[in-house]
């Protein structure tokens, strides 16, 4: 018994020291960053599951958001700002794939990726030119950017928000692609093109669906990402959405709970790296360690944690 | 008669890149003999700026379209050779006595030797020649070697993935480049910079006066001899087997090609070439740094090779001039706020000039798909004119 | 024949774009009808990481310009026009952009904001025979060795020197926390340099570095307290270092922060506003240090919104302005002791030129450096979001 008190002596003594809340204030960070990249990676595989399209664009239009947050809420109110900014958001995807990615149907997939590089270049270059290259300040949301304790350490709403949030979306989304005639119809869509084109599914709806809710996920991850983040710079989206591509490919390409999943082991992982003691040099490597992760994963077990097994079709 | 065409046909294409290369000369050095020369054609005009950046970019366009047009494996690990290549020349080419002053937040370079210095002093004709020549193909020696072991996981990857994977891998090495413990060797964040650049090979006087100005035609002519070493490699069994592989891979498997060899010989000599212009890129900067070998570089060049139309070098090469030079130099007014009169010209400021830019990448890669050239070469063009005229 | 067609469109816009490259080179040859006109070429980045300190380096030199826009150069009046030519942050962008300047017939080139571009576009002015004079690029290797380059602030050894000395003595540091960004020569060789005189005076530094386009530094600020830092030193440029502020804020983290001259910036003073973090800036200029051109600048600011802009919304003055607005007159200066326009007269009167400026007196050494003793430091107000002057420190 007196074995059993000293023991949890000891856990109280330790849970309260600083090395512990120094690890609580890490799982804290990766927690926020990784839930961040889950709900731009949910946007990455649902386009990826059905138009086997990295698309590159994604990340930039998670910028566009922010900088939309910005404009509009120095002349409307939050709660009006904010929804028009998620619609806007879907409006610019809706369009982006009817102009840049529609025509491209029929052609090879490396184009579509192409034109999807050439998107991004595009929507980078309009932020520098309306924003001047000046970093923007996004303005502060009563309720998400205030600070609460967590065994000591301080964090913002958003960050305990995030979490709650992405599990949230993802059983909504599961349900919705496996429940709902439209989710049928991606579901069909992703399996065979051509095929559920012939079934009678108006692929064109079910890809502009697709965008629509990806880029939802990015408006709403945008609120969060930056409401933590302040800073909206023209090349904001880039590393997000590479590592939120690498999160997709991580945790199965095409399954979200998967991406889900890697995008927090990723989160969590990075910061641990940014957080490991200064003299060891190696916070250097938190991205290429984010890399490696996923050439090792492409090189061992390439379907990802949750994917399917790709069958080659001669 | 095939054979004898194909060679009167190789000797044109000699003579045309001779000319080509005199004519680079000759207007390089026009105001050297000439007083009034058209300002375009002084030597600070930025069209040679242009050209010395073209004929760079042109040598990774085409190593990159080797790879994607002509093995049809898409790499977007470009940038991560080309820094290889930029930071071999740089670490090498580095005179000593230059060493104490570019290395002086570690005190001195780890590498006691220099290239140039080894072959007789950088100031000297043969120790300038010979040991940036050396430094170049050991520039594309170390990308080639790193290529052959990111080849081993990596090559096994299809289309997309294998793009992500060569990315991330480019990421990788500019985050070990940057490392500040590899300082001695890599000078860290600081750039590698008084490093021989194109305008040491001009030749000058006593009295260091300019004589000769080969500041354009050495990089040109470095990049020709490596793309007319590519193109002889296309034309070669080797690139009909790259070909096929591109067509299908299965099928060219069961006509005997063996699949795992080609693509990695075709991933080791795109990154050779690619580490060559990477040192040819330190040269044209002046310094080596691993700051702008960034992802963006990849696309550019990606871009460059989509413009000028996946499987054909010299629409690579034409894309890249109209590339670099559209961006950096036609475009630039569009920077500046303009007033015609009392009227100013709305939209113009910085910044627009990329906006209009990359409208323009747009219409290119969605109205007109092919790019400039298709696949088809330069010499393709006459020769369907030649039978037109015929008929 | 839709491929004819195709590659007859293409080949139109190639020659439309030529004809406009053309007509944009005639036009500035053939300016010399008009009043005589002398060009001073700006080489800054308006785009990519630096451009919100090239953009405030260039108001400077723009206000300057409406302030003073002719001078007299050996019994002429000439009109002054700045020639602005976008480097991109980005050393593979500034060649083009600085033979762009060139071919403009400019007689000496002010700039580069960030030492790098400057490094990259150097050897273009030098086969020029252009002047360059640096205004805030602080790296050494910029002017060593290049006859060509001059500047007129401090250099990163002494900028680090200072700071290490001021939180030696002001908070007693004993560990300090250094973090930059990788790859950044700026950043890292300022924190190379604060180390030396960190430890040298017997303290302790513990060194860090973030990748590019990071944005949560809080897992880095835990360290800091963590690692039982006295105080955190962060050489970064404006955006991170509003991130990182604004992050600090709302963790809560009360040791001080010491900073270079980046952060003495509009943009970073905003985000210490209502927080209880402690910021110390070293730098070039202190806001009230000239009423006259404090009130010049600050009127020319607001009654021009690109400039205003510019500035990131307010009129509060960045030290590169008063940098910039120096640069401008140092040039005119070099005109006039030449008594001439042409490049390689100004190239060789510059070096000898002296000039009171409102960042100090500025005279340049035999190696193109500013002869520099001071920096400011200053301190950000966190009730009303201004800057106080703390201390004046000299190099000792």
């Amino acid at each position: 018994m007196e074995y059993i008190v000293s023991v949890w002596e000891c856990i109280v003594a330790f849970f309260q020291g600083e090395t512990v809340q120094y690890i609580i204030s890490i799982l804290l960070s990766g927690i926020s960053v990784g839930g961040q990249y889950a709900l731009i990676a949910i946007g990455y595989t649902m386009v990826y599951g059905i138009l086997r399209l990295i698309n590159f664009a994604h990340g930039d239009v998670f910028m566009v958001a922010g900088l939309m947050g910005v404009y509009l809420s120095a002349s409307l109110p939050l709660y009006v700002a904010i929804p028009l900014v998620i619609v806007m958001t879907a409006v610019l995807a809706f369009c982006i794939e009817r102009a840049a990615y529609k025509p491209l149907r029929s052609a090879p997939r490396m184009s579509v990726m192409i034109s999807a590089i050439g998107v991004s270049y595009l929507l980078q270059n309009m932020a520098t030119y309306i924003t001047g290259a000046q970093p923007m300040t996004y303005p502060t949301i009563s309720g998400l950017s205030d600070t609460v304790q967590i065994a000591g350490t301080p964090t913002k709403w958003a960050v305990l928000l995030t979490p709650v949030l992405v599990a949230v979306l993802v059983v909504g989304l599961t349900l919705l692609i496996n429940k709902t005639k439209v989710g049928m119809a991606m579901r069909a869509v992703s399996k065979d093109f051509e095929t559920a084109q012939l079934m009678g599914i108006k692929i064109n709806t079910v890809i502009s669906v697709t965008f629509v809710i990806g880029s939802v996920l990015a408006a709403v991850g945008s609120v969060l990402y930056f409401t933590n983040y302040s800073a909206v710079t023209p090349t904001i989206g880039a590393l997000p959405g590479l590592k939120a591509f690498v999160a997709a490919v991580f945790g199965g390409i095409g399954s979200i709970p998967g991406a889900v999943i890697g995008a927090f082991i990723i989160g969590i992982c990075e910061t641990i790296i940014k957080g490991l003691p200064s003299s060891w040099d190696v916070s250097v490597f938190s991205d290429a360690f984010t890399f490696a992760l996923l050439v090792i994963v492409l090189v061992f077990k390439p379907t990802g944690l949750f994917g399917e097994k790709a069958t080659d079709k001669v | 008669m095939i054979q004898k065409k194909s060679k009167t046909g190789t000797f044109v294409a000699l003579g045309c890149i001779i000319l080509f290369l005199a004519l680079v000369v000759l207007l390089e050095n026009l105001s050297l003999f000439m007083d009034n020369v058209p300002k375009l054609l002084k030597h600070t005009s930025p069209l040679f700026v242009v050209l010395k950046k073209t004929a760079v970019y042109a040598l990774a366009a085409v190593s990159m379209n080797l790879l994607t047009g002509f093995t049809g494996l898409f790499s977007l690990g470009q940038a991560g050779f080309m820094l290889l290549g930029a930071y071999t020349y740089a670490i090498l080419t580095v005179p000593m006595e230059n060493k104490a002053q570019v290395y002086y937040a570690f005190g001195g370079s780890a590498l006691k030797f220099s290239l140039p210095d080894l072959f007789g002093g950088a100031d000297t004709t043969h120790g300038l020649i010979l040991g940036v020549l050396a430094a170049i193909i050991l520039a594309g020696v170390v990308a080639t070697i790193f290529a052959w072991f990111i080849g081993l996981p990596v090559l096994r990857l299809k289309s997309d993935y294998l793009a992500i994977a060569t990315l991330g891998f480019a990421e990788i090495i500019r985050a070990i480049f940057q490392w500040q413990k590899l300082g001695p060797i890599t000078n860290g964040a600081n750039m590698i910079n008084k490093i021989p650049t194109f305008s040491s090979f001009n030749i000058e006087n006593e009295a260091g006066k300019v004589v000769l100005r080969l500041s354009t035609f050495v990089p040109f002519l470095l990049a020709i001899i490596c793309i007319t070493i590519i193109v002889l490699l296309i034309n070669s069994s080797y690139g009909r087997a790259f070909k096929a592989i591109r067509e299908d891979e299965i099928a060219a498997e069961a006509m005997g090609i063996n699949l795992a060899k080609h693509k990695r010989m075709s991933f080791c000599i795109s990154s050779f070439f690619a580490g060559i212009s990477g040192a040819l890129f330190a040269m044209f900067v002046n310094n080596a740094q691993a700051k702008p070998f960034t992802t963006n570089l990849t696309y550019e060049i990606l871009l460059i090779v989509v413009i000028g139309g996946i499987g054909s070098v010299s629409g690579s090469c034409i894309a890249t001039f109209l590339y670099v030079a559209c961006s950096e130099w036609w475009l630039r007014f569009l920077d500046t706020e303009t007033a015609i009169g009392d009227f100013k010209v709305p939209l113009l400021r910085p910044g627009f000039r990329m906006v209009v830019f990359s409208i323009v990448i747009m219409v290119v890669v969605l109205f007109f798909r092919r790019g400039i050239m298709g696949n088809k070469e330069l010499p393709d063009l006459f020769k369907r004119k030649r039978k037109g005229a015929a008929k | 024949m839709k491929k004819f067609i195709s590659l007859s469109l293409a080949l139109i816009m190639a020659l439309a774009l030529v004809a406009c490259g053309g007509d944009t080179s005639g036009e500035t040859s053939g300016d010399q009808t008009a009043d005589k006109v002398v060009k001073i070429g700006v080489f800054e980045p308006a785009s990519g990481d630096s451009a919100s300190g090239g953009k405030k380096e260039t108001l400077g030199m723009q206000y300057a310009n409406a302030e003073t826009p002719t001078v007299e150069i050996g019994g002429v009046t000439y009109q002054v026009k700045l020639e602005i030519a976008d480097n991109g942050s980005s050393t593979d962008k500034a060649p083009t952009a600085a033979s762009d300047l060139v071919a403009k017939d400019v007689a000496i080139v002010l700039g580069s904001y960030g030492s790098g571009v400057s490094m990259a576009g150097g050897p273009i002015f030098d086969e020029a025979g252009l002047a360059a004079l640096g205004v805030t690029c602080t790296n050494p290797n910029v002017t060593a060795g290049n006859d060509y380059y001059y500047r007129i602030c401090f250099l990163d050894p002494f900028q680090g020197t200072v700071l290490a000395n001021f939180g030696m003595e002001k908070f007693e540091a004993q560990t300090a926390y250094c973090l930059g960004e990788i790859g950044n020569e700026y950043d890292q060789g300022l924190i190379t340099f604060f180390e030396q005189a960190f430890t040298a005076a017997g303290g302790k530094v513990v060194k860090d570095s973030f990748p590019t386009n990071n944005s949560d530094f809080t897992s880095y600020l835990n360290k800091a307290k963590s690692e039982g830092a006295d105080v955190i030193f962060t050489p970064v440029s404006i955006a991170y270092a509003t991130q990182i502020i604004t992050q600090a804020g709302s963790l809560g983290i009360e040791i001080p922060f010491l900073g270079s001259d980046t952060l003495d910036d509009n943009m970073v003073l905003e985000a210490t506003k209502g927080t209880n973090i402690q910021l110390y800036v070293s730098t070039f200029y202190q806001e009230g240090g000239n009423p006259e051109f404090d009130a010049g600048i600050k009127e020319y600011i607001n009654s021009n919104s690109t400039a205003k802009d510019a500035n990131g919304g307010n009129d509060t003055i960045s030290a590169v302005t008063a940098m910039g607005y120096d640069a401008y007159y140092v040039a005119l200066e070099a005109m006039k002791a030449a008594g001439s326009v042409e490049p390689d007269a100004v190239k060789a009167a510059l070096g000898a030129v002296t000039y009171t400026g409102v960042s100090g007196d500025i005279a340049f050494d035999e190696i193109g450096d500013a002869i520099r003793d001071t920096a400011y430091i200053k301190t950000a107000n966190t009730a009303d979001g201004t800057w106080t002057l703390e201390t004046v420190q000299k190099a000792n």
